[in-house]
């Protein structure tokens, strides 16, 4: 019988390795933390209608139990050898795994809002990212640092993202959406407060985002202004100022805050890029592991019988995540069925 | 293969670091050319000599203080009267003068200076034609040939170096003497500083923390308020030309509402320019509009890096000329405890306001 | 001393913690849809007063919201009333109605 090995056990992992078991292909997931979901477990409710994070994750509470899963948890991989057929991969505590096709689906990290250090986070207690909004969100309990609740709170559009500043050029995609679900959780739990989202441009991809958009508006009052904040800085009541451009108008505008949200992006983690340089595996010109091509090969590597899986290629919604994991789950059979190469 | 380097540090240990932190260079330790400034010698003439004696008494350094030396051309520069290649030549000249005093290790004592200085080189670097151009324009005009610096830094990354030094050997510490407490000190660090090229500022230009490390050691507490970075409002052409001051005190009296709801004691600048005009700006927004930004006294004293270190060390604030500054010192120096003649400050106070008021 | 005049840059900040939001808040309750826009610029484009005048309506719209409302009547009376831009705009704002609307809370001030 074929062996697999997914790396990453995030919902990409977690629904290639669903698929393969029910194709009865027996599969090792390894996963580096003493728990399977990944990033998924930061978000308490997903966009674009609010379903809770849980409710994807179920899916995958069976597998575990599954006789033909081989789970290794706190492993990591340091090392294929991709010398001779079938592969054998490395684990940091010197275990040998052989396999015959290896699914990466190491995903992504978030940007590390310090880097821009002019927002001011890890400077100003009231500057947080949407990480930390989310787990706020989760509490039902949104708070500043100081116990008050806040009266304004703004939500700041493309922190590391669409910044050669700090080497990310490209759109993180998820972002523009994810502030404006949190904006409107936010008016929800404090429907007092003046919620701002200060943005370039408001991408609204998906089939229903711009309902929701328009909804923020609607319904909850949420105000959009253009332009990207240039500064924090912060007043003897620990209040917050920011300065930005209201680019519609052409004027520099000046803000008073209690909190300021920083809409991170994804990008490559520093575990992938580490994995892709020890293995000479190709990286793109963004961080993020390179596929065959952009069109129909997407989950495909340069390497026969090497996948990718979810965010371990670019940034993607839980949707697309779930989406790109079937489609090179297929990949993957066809593969090993030796239909395709 | 740099990228991987950058990886492997970012351990989750690493993550909690604040970024800026990492703006370190190499500040040379000893046998210092000295650089000085063309503007601080009027108006704050005790500064400059008071680093030199810093180094000579204090820290037993060892300089030289060339008189051959002229100008930087930096606010012809600025102020567009100056063509690069002139400035060019005349910077050359001046490393040419180093060479041949035997030193390698420029110190420049004011920040527009420093920022020239730096920009020069980059631009010999990037475009090294420009430097041919230089050699042999210096080679024409004076038969003089040059090498760069080895060293490069600003007088206050010295100070900045041997804070702790400083410190140790220190009288007084910037702590109120009735109350006990730490007095609040307002960095301002020149532009030309950090922000053109982050990386020859310590601490880089969002946070540049060669002030304020040395406020932290010597006692003091550092205020952070809104308008931190914001520019003091000397701006070669918005104060050279008369019709354009307005813009120059307009930023200064932006810090100054900024900072004020902080009350702070003191404002510490590593810049002629900045000093010159926190300075004097405060005195002419109490003239024109009545309005002092101190809780009491004429206004916050304004003070350079090597004053108050000499200050601090023992120094007597009428040698070091504290007399000059507009906004009155005298409250910092009662705050701090100072033992001096003060009947000889106030003396030589007045006279100096009274020729200011002559001019 | 008389000779430096003080430039009041700070006016040419918006400042958001001092604005002027009662003819906005009135506006919004009188034509909710006001709030919806997306600053796109079809009504200014389409606004028969604004190809022969400097009228901008979606300008009007921004400048309201940053509580700007200052010369605002007189801006308004270049407006003909046509209703292109309610026709054409994409978040089926009102335009018209709004534009309505605020000339009659100004002159309801004014009268009060």
């Amino acid at each position: 019988m074929k062996k697999i090995v997914i790396i990453g056990g995030g919902i990409a992992g977690l629904e290639v390795s669903r698929l393969l078991l029910q194709e009865g292909f027996p599969v090792t997931l390894i996963e580096k933390s003493s728990h399977l979901g990944g990033n998924i477990r930061n978000y308490a409710y997903l966009f674009p209608d609010f379903t809770p994070s849980e409710e994807i994750l179920k899916n995958y509470t069976s597998l575990p139990g599954n006789a033909d899963l081989q789970l290794l948890l706190n492993t990591e991989i340091e090392k294929i050898d991709f010398s001779s057929r079938p592969y054998t991969l490395f684990s940091n505590d010197g275990i040998a795994i052989s396999a015959d096709s290896i699914i990466i689906a190491t995903g992504y990290q978030i940007f590390d809002a310090r880097l821009k250090e002019e927002f001011g986070y890890g400077i100003y207690d009231g500057v947080i990212t949407s990480v930390e909004m989310e787990k706020m969100i989760r509490e039902q309990h949104i708070v500043t640092p100081y116990g008050k609740a806040p009266r304004r709170i703004a939500f700041i559009h493309c922190v590391g993202s669409r910044d050669a500043k700090v080497g990310n050029t490209y759109c993180s995609r998820l972002c523009c959406i994810t502030a404006i679900k949190q904006a409107i959780e936010t008016k929800k739990l404090l429907p007092q407060a003046e919620i701002f989202c200060f943005y370039i441009d408001l991408r609204m991809y998906g089939l229903t985002f711009e309902e929701l958009y328009l909804n923020a508006q609607k319904e909850y009052n949420i105000q959009f202004v253009r332009g990207r904040l240039s500064e924090t800085s912060e007043m003897i009541d620990k209040r917050l100022i920011i300065k930005a451009e209201d680019t519609l108008i052409g004027r520099p505008l000046k803000m008073m805050t209690d909190m300021l949200v920083l809409m991170v992006g994804m990008e490559a983690s520093n575990f992938s890029k580490q994995f892709a340089y020890h293995n000479g595996l190709e990286i793109g010109e963004h961080g993020f592991f390179k596929p065959l091509n952009q069109f129909n090969a997407r989950g495909k590597s340069q390497k026969e019988g090497i996948y990718f899986a979810g965010t371990s290629i670019g940034p993607m919604s839980v949707a697309e995540t779930i989406e790109h994991a079937q489609a090179t789950a297929l990949s993957t059979i066809s593969y090993l069925k030796g239909k395709e190469n | 293969m740099t990228k991987i380097a950058d990886m492997t540090e970012n351990s989750p240990e690493q993550r909690k670091k604040i970024y800026w932190k990492d703006y370190i260079k190499y500040i040379p330790e000893d046998d210092y050319f000295f650089f000085r400034s063309c503007i601080r010698q009027t108006f704050f003439p005790g500064a400059e000599q008071a680093f030199l004696a810093i180094l000579k008494n204090n820290l037993h350094k060892n300089y030289f203080d060339d008189p051959r030396l002229t100008t930087c051309t930096g606010i012809g520069y600025h102020s567009d009267i100056i063509p690069l290649e002139t400035l060019h030549t005349m910077i050359a000249r001046h490393f040419s003068i180093m060479n041949e005093s035997g030193y390698s290790n420029l110190v420049i004592s004011c920040v527009t200076t420093f920022g020239v200085m730096i920009e020069v080189l980059n631009t010999w670097h990037e475009f090294p034609e420009t430097l041919e151009k230089a050699r042999e324009n210096l080679q024409k005009t004076t038969g003089r040939t040059f090498e760069l610096p080895k060293a490069i830094a600003h007088a206050s990354d010295i100070i900045y170096l041997y804070r702790d030094e400083i410190a140790k050997q220190s009288v007084y510490k910037l702590i109120n003497k009735e109350t006990g407490k730490p007095l609040k000190v307002v960095d301002h660090v020149g532009c030309h500083y950090a922000k053109i090229f982050p990386h020859h500022g310590i601490g880089g230009a969002e946070f540049p923390k060669v002030l304020s490390e040395m406020i932290k050691t010597w006692g003091g507490e550092v205020v952070d308020y809104p308008e931190r970075r914001h520019c003091c409002g000397f701006g070669f052409r918005q104060y050279l030309i008369k019709e354009s001051r307005g813009y120059s005190l307009t930023h200064a009296q932006i810090k100054f509402e900024s900072m004020q709801p902080f009350h702070p004691d003191l404002i510490l600048t590593n810049c002629p320019g900045c000093n010159m005009f926190m300075d004097r700006w405060q005195y002419v927004i109490q003239e024109t509009t009545g309005k002092v930004y101190s809780s009491s006294g004429n206004g916050i004293p304004v003070l350079t890096y090597e004053e108050l270190a000499a200050l601090l060390l023992g120094y007597d604030p009428v040698q070091i000329g504290l007399f000059m500054h507009q906004t009155d010192v005298l409250p910092l120096l009662e705050k701090l405890g100072i033992q001096f003649n003060k009947n000889e400050y106030a003396k030589l106070r007045e006279e100096s306001l009274d020729l200011a008021k002559i001019l | 001393m008389a000779t430096f005049d003080f430039l009041e840059i700070r006016h040419l900040h918006i400042d958001y913690d001092n604005l002027d939001q009662e003819l906005l808040n009135e506006v919004i309750r009188e034509e909710p849809s006001f709030q919806w826009c997306i600053s796109c610029g079809c009504c200014t484009a389409t606004c028969s007063a604004g190809n022969h005048t400097t009228f901008n309506i979606r300008r009007i719209s921004l400048i309201l919201r940053r509580g700007e409302v200052e010369g605002l009547e007189e801006e308004l009376k270049k407006c003909m009333l046509c209703g292109k831009c309610t026709l054409v705009c994409p978040r089926d704002i009102q335009l018209r109605n709004v534009v309505m609307n605020i000339k009659k809370i100004i002159l309801k001030k004014k009268t009060a």
